[in-house]
């Protein structure tokens, strides 16, 4: 039987603010358990909530950025549910009147271009936090109260990777609008997934699983493919799927059924009478969409156009946008924007895997890397021993001119040492020798090895190359 | 319109409220009351009003994104049932970690 999957995700993300969205408590991770806690964030009867600017200017922001429907008036509900991460026994949410309508992701998968519709996006407040024991379950409500933006995606997924990649999408776009630290680990950026699956061509949906507990992007892949599988094989032996809430344990990578004690959902959603409802004045909105830079959609396009990258290059430097601005100040002082791509994704990624971090933390400014391609180019070192070079130059942060000077690594186009080295080389290769003359016109490289060896990297190889073919005639 | 044994029953689940059989009957005839006279606004004409969630003609009410002190763990807890290592001690939630 062929099936398809339909996949919606849910992301939730806590807004960079400096204060909670209702109440004046510090929003920094990481502090001890409930010192970050008042009145208002605990829920004490007689406190009130009141809207803090910042969060809704932020909120606003992704929501343009998303190329949402704004709304002219927006209001808050209250969610209810029992549930102890909730003091006040309901999450101040939007409901009937939410921040704004539909937009669209666009992503890329398997080399072809796809639109991932935007349900919605609002504005709600973060629970407190969980902590399961053997006995008993334990509560801080640092994180209650915290500005949590929900983007909801309409079901149009339909594979795991699609998912993967509407995740990278999404994440690569609130870091441009730099609204979140969008961190997984930290929580800050959370996604729960729903998925089913359907006999191909059905209309009908299937019966969902939603499942939650995935703390990376890879493992929101892992899940969903463990969670298609099993729904899949289910059908296919004839069972039915339970609606259900499903945990996914990484270590395992199978997800679980929660067997929540939580009774079905009954949200009685009603208008949050503490808060007065909000006007978002259009010419407001347009000065909140002045501020977002430029995205990496369009940016892309601009690379491809202005730089003459490839899609897949382009794709790759704009993916970060601390990484697309290091490219283009390296290509104002480097005009050869396919070298200065080439280095990023190369010796310079290479460098970041292995040291972690991103570019913007990285001990190598695009001045400092920029000359040292102009080095290459003049012929002062050979490309070898610029590789060799850049993760000096990112361990010391010196410049590459001081330290090829130091280390005396300028490139030899001296033909009297290259002339001595290879008529040293000649000697102890006859066989090679012998090779070449015999017609085996690339035995001439081993040569030219022979010869960059011999003076550590440093001979000019086409300067090498040319002297051992005239010597060899 | 007449309200059920079953709604009752519903929304004391809902509200974590335990009920005997007679209260169950007690409060059906109760509440089914109490939505039959609320229902009288139903007669009136509001064909000329906006639906609204606020009485007070107030809107735009906003706060800056300033930090205020939080209160003292101690006063925090102060009146937790149960706390462990600063924080609240509840049933526990989940079944299974
Ligand atoms: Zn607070």
């Amino acid at each position: 039987m062929q099936y398809e999957t339909v996949i919606g995700l849910e992301v939730h993300l806590q807004l960079k603010t400096k204060s909670k969205v209702f109440c004046g408590c510090s929003t920094n991770f990481g502090s001890p358990p409930n010192t970050q806690t008042c009145p208002v964030c605990l829920g004490f009867p007689g406190s009130l909530p009141v809207l803090n600017r910042e969060a809704l200017k932020l909120a606003a922001k992704v929501a343009i950025a998303l190329d949402c429907q704004i709304a002219k008036k927006i209001r808050f509900d209250r969610k209810n549910y029992f549930y102890p991460d909730l003091p006040k026994a309901y999450q101040i949410s939007q409901f009937g009147q939410p921040l704004s309508g539909k937009g669209y992701i666009m992503i890329f998968v398997h080399g072809s271009e796809k639109r991932i519709t935007i349900r919605r996006v609002h504005l709600e407040e973060d629970t407190g936090k969980l902590f399961h024991k053997e006995d008993a379950s334990f509560i801080d409500f640092n994180r209650s109260g915290m500005p949590l933006l929900e983007v909801v995606s309409e079901p149009d997924i339909s594979s795991p990777d699609e998912a993967y990649a509407y995740l990278r999408s999404l994440k690569s776009i609130l870091e441009y609008v730099d609204v979140s630290d969008c961190n997984m680990e930290e929580g800050s950026l959370r996604c729960d997934a729903n998925i089913s699956v359907r006999k191909a061509g059905s209309e009908k949906l299937g019966v969902k699983a939603e499942v939650k507990n995935m703390n990376s992007f890879k493992a929101v892949k892992a899940a969903l493919y463990y969670e298609q599988l099993r729904q899949i094989e289910l059908l296919d032996s004839g069972s039915r799927i339970v609606q259900e809430t499903r945990l996914y344990d990484s270590v395992r990578n199978v997800t679980e059924s929660m067997r929540s004690k939580e009774e079905a959902h009954d949200y009685r959603y009603f208008p949050e009478p503490d808060l007065v409802p909000f006007d978002l004045d259009p010419e407001l909105v347009r000065g909140i969409g002045r501020e977002i830079p430029e995205l990496p959609g369009p940016r892309k396009k601009r690379f491809i156009s202005d730089y003459g990258l490839s899609d897949y290059d382009a794709a790759i430097m704009v993916s970060d946008k601390a990484l697309a601005d290091y490219f283009e100040r390296a290509v104002s002082l480097y005009k050869n924007p396919k070298v200065v791509a080439n280095w990023l994704m190369g010796d310079v990624a290479a460098c970041l895997r292995e040291r972690g971090g991103a570019i913007g933390g990285l001990n190598l400014s695009p001045e400092d890397l920029t000359a040292m391609l102009k080095m290459i180019e003049a012929g002062l070192i050979s490309g070898k021993i610029a590789k060799a070079l850049l993760p000096e130059m990112i361990e010391t942060g010196r410049d590459p001119g001081s330290l090829v000077k130091e280390r005396g690594l300028q490139q030899i186009s001296d033909e009297g040492i290259i002339e001595k080295a290879i008529v040293e080389v000649i000697s102890e290769n006859q066989k090679i020798v012998n090779d070449f003359k015999k017609g085996k016109d690339n035995a001439v490289m081993a040569l030219v090895g022979k010869v960059m060896a011999k003076t550590r990297g440093k001979a000019n190889p086409r300067k090498a190359n040319e002297a051992l073919r005239k010597k060899l005639k | 319109m007449a309200i059920t044994k079953d709604t009752i029953k519903y929304v004391a689940g809902l509200a974590r409220i335990g009920m005997t059989g007679k209260e169950l009957e007690h409060f059906t005839g109760q509440l089914d009351r109490i939505l039959e006279y609320v229902h009288e606004l139903k007669d009136l004409n509001v064909s000329g009003l906006e639906p609204t969630s606020h009485v007070m003609e107030m809107k735009n009410v906003y706060r800056a994104d300033r930090v205020r002190p939080s209160l003292p763990v101690s006063e925090v807890l102060k009146n937790a049932p149960d706390k462990a290592n600063n924080l609240f001690k509840v049933k526990k939630i989940i079944e299974k970690i």
